[in-house]
């Protein structure tokens, strides 16, 4: 579902080329529920904004549903949801099934089918309380919930989260999860998702990847992560182990590729 | 592409309409101010009969084509220039992940019906215009042919503008000047401004192209500067062009987008 293969993307700031990405290769299959850690400012926003087609790269080969992202945007958008969790994709002044509607008309999808999987989804994520209130209006895990349905009108095979549960409550953070893991289980749909909440990725994710400096610094699953420590780590640990042998590799070693990821095998 | 422009015009225009009273004021505000514009050509003409060369007849009828051109353009594109918040709000990424063409989306977003006032009130001085002015049949068609042509020059200006804000992300200004600047030079004769400049929105930024030149063959008037008769009937080709560069830099504006943090 999606092939990363040595994905770059440098940008120009005063003067200076900073790495955002670099030599990035990862794959997708259909149905795997992935989830991509990683310090702030590690890439990880940039490679989804890469996969959605919203940058374009500036070195490596890219391909979402056997699409070139940022070249066939279009026909991407019909292949994939996505959710940013720091900002919505809703309209600030109109009530939250205006706004359904408006996307029900930029997707094109046809008025039954729609009828159909906007009441599936109002009763999976509970909207029915707040579908006239304007978004302004609404909590942020009202929000979230809004957001995440309106990804999923025309019923994406792949959805892609950043940062999904930020600033969420405990509660309104099960909600969410609950959601995404039966889509995943009982849909089938493909989903990556970044975060900082170990939880979601303990909770969710059968696959765990740690994006660093823009590069992909593990690969495997949680009880891989773990075993990076020795002992009995929690991935709370490991993730730390991770971050901060991260930290202190390119600074002393600026030349050095960066240390192969553990293998672990699934 | 044009009946998803139309769906979400309709969409917007039934979220305005949830304000009534707002929507009557904001479109007779519109209708008022642009109608100050005449009032000024009706001043220059209680003091004088012609206006670089041309009666008042002639004066409201290229006021009117180009004020008609401009408003229809304003209307259905120039949303475009708030491009630049889009990209400072961050609105712009979500546009790009979804299957309509970003450009459509930053002009109907928010679109207001409003300014429908001054369509009307342009039409109303071309109306009275052609009143005075003697146009034979054989020379009107030309009259929709401009007024087409001026609307898609105005909406090209509007583009090359936005497509400007991805480099200089505060460059809402230095559009304007050119939109609602080459509104405002299109609303007299070019005969009252010096020859360079004329020769300038000939050549290179065609505004020229809005009402001047082919209301010269609507009028059939001789051109005071002098310039080929053949520039009359080369209004559409000029729209052409600058709507093919507009294109292209839009398009490269994109594809240099750069998205805010996170």
């Amino acid at each position: 579902m999606i092939e990363v293969d040595r994905l770059g993307r440098t940008f120009k700031v005063r003067g200076t080329v900073v790495h955002a990405v670099r030599d990035l290769s990862f794959a997708v299959e259909a149905g795997e529920f992935v989830g991509c850690l990683g310090p702030n400012g590690a890439g990880k926003s940039t490679t989804i904004k890469m996969l959605t087609g919203i940058l374009a790269p500036t070195s490596g080969r890219l391909r979402v549903a056997g699409l070139d992202p940022s070249r066939r945007r279009m026909a991407l958008a019909r292949m994939i949801g996505v959710v940013f969790g720091q900002r919505t994709t809703l309209w600030w002044d109109l009530p939250l099934k205006d706004s359904f509607e408006l996307v029900r008309l930029l997707y094109k999808v046809d008025r039954r089918v729609f009828r159909r999987r906007l009441d599936e989804l109002c009763s999976l994520l509970e909207l029915g309380d707040f579908l006239a209130t304007p978004v302004r209006q609404l909590s942020l895990g009202q929000r979230m919930r809004g957001d995440i349905a309106a990804a999923l009108l025309h019923d994406p095979p792949i959805l892609v989260l950043d940062e999904p549960t930020i600033g969420l409550d405990v509660v309104s953070k099960a909600g969410v999860r609950d959601f995404l893991r039966r889509l995943n289980a009982e849909h089938g749909t493909t989903i990556l998702l970044t975060t900082h909440d170990l939880g979601d990725i303990e909770q969710l994710c059968r696959r765990v990847m740690l994006i660093d400096h823009g590069r992909l610094a593990f690969d495997g699953t949680v009880a891989g992560l773990r075993a990076v420590v020795p002992g009995e780590a929690s991935i709370e640990e490991a993730v730390t182990h991770l971050y901060l042998s991260s930290r202190r590799s390119p600074r002393t070693h600026p030349h050095r590729p960066a240390p192969d990821p553990p293998s672990v095998t699934a | 592409m044009v009946r998803t422009y139309l769906l979400l015009v309709w969409a917007w225009t039934r979220a305005a309409a949830q304000y009534p009273v707002s929507f009557a004021l904001m479109t007779v505000g519109g209708f008022v101010i642009s109608g100050l514009d005449v009032a000024v050509i009706w001043v220059i003409f209680t003091n004088t009969t012609s206006l670089g060369g041309f009666d008042l007849g002639e004066v409201m009828f290229l006021y009117g084509t180009a004020g008609l051109s401009f408003a229809l353009a304003d209307l259905l594109f120039s949303n475009v220039d708030r491009i630049s918040q889009h990209i400072r709000a961050g609105t712009f990424d979500v546009m790009l992940i979804r299957p309509v063409s970003p450009f459509v989306q930053v002009a109907t977003e928010r679109f207001v019906p409003h300014r429908i006032g001054r369509v009307i009130q342009a039409a109303a001085v071309l109306a009275i215009a052609l009143n005075r002015v003697d146009v034979p049949l054989e020379r009107g068609w030309m009259i929709p042919v401009m007024v087409a042509s001026g609307t898609v020059i105005f909406t090209a200006l509007w583009a090359l503008g936005g497509a400007a804000q991805f480099l200089l992300t505060d460059a809402p200004e230095v559009a304007n000047a050119f939109t609602y600047g080459g509104a405002t030079l299109t609303h007299y004769p070019l005969s009252v401004y010096g020859g360079e400049l004329v020769r300038g929105v000939t050549y290179v930024l065609p505004l020229a192209f809005v009402n001047w030149q082919p209301g010269l063959y609507v009028l059939g008037r001789d051109d005071p500067f002098g310039l080929p008769y053949w520039l009359r009937f080369l209004s559409p080709a000029a729209a052409a062009a600058i709507a093919l560069a507009a294109f292209l830099a839009w398009r490269a504006g994109v594809r240099r987008y750069r998205s805010t943090g996170s």
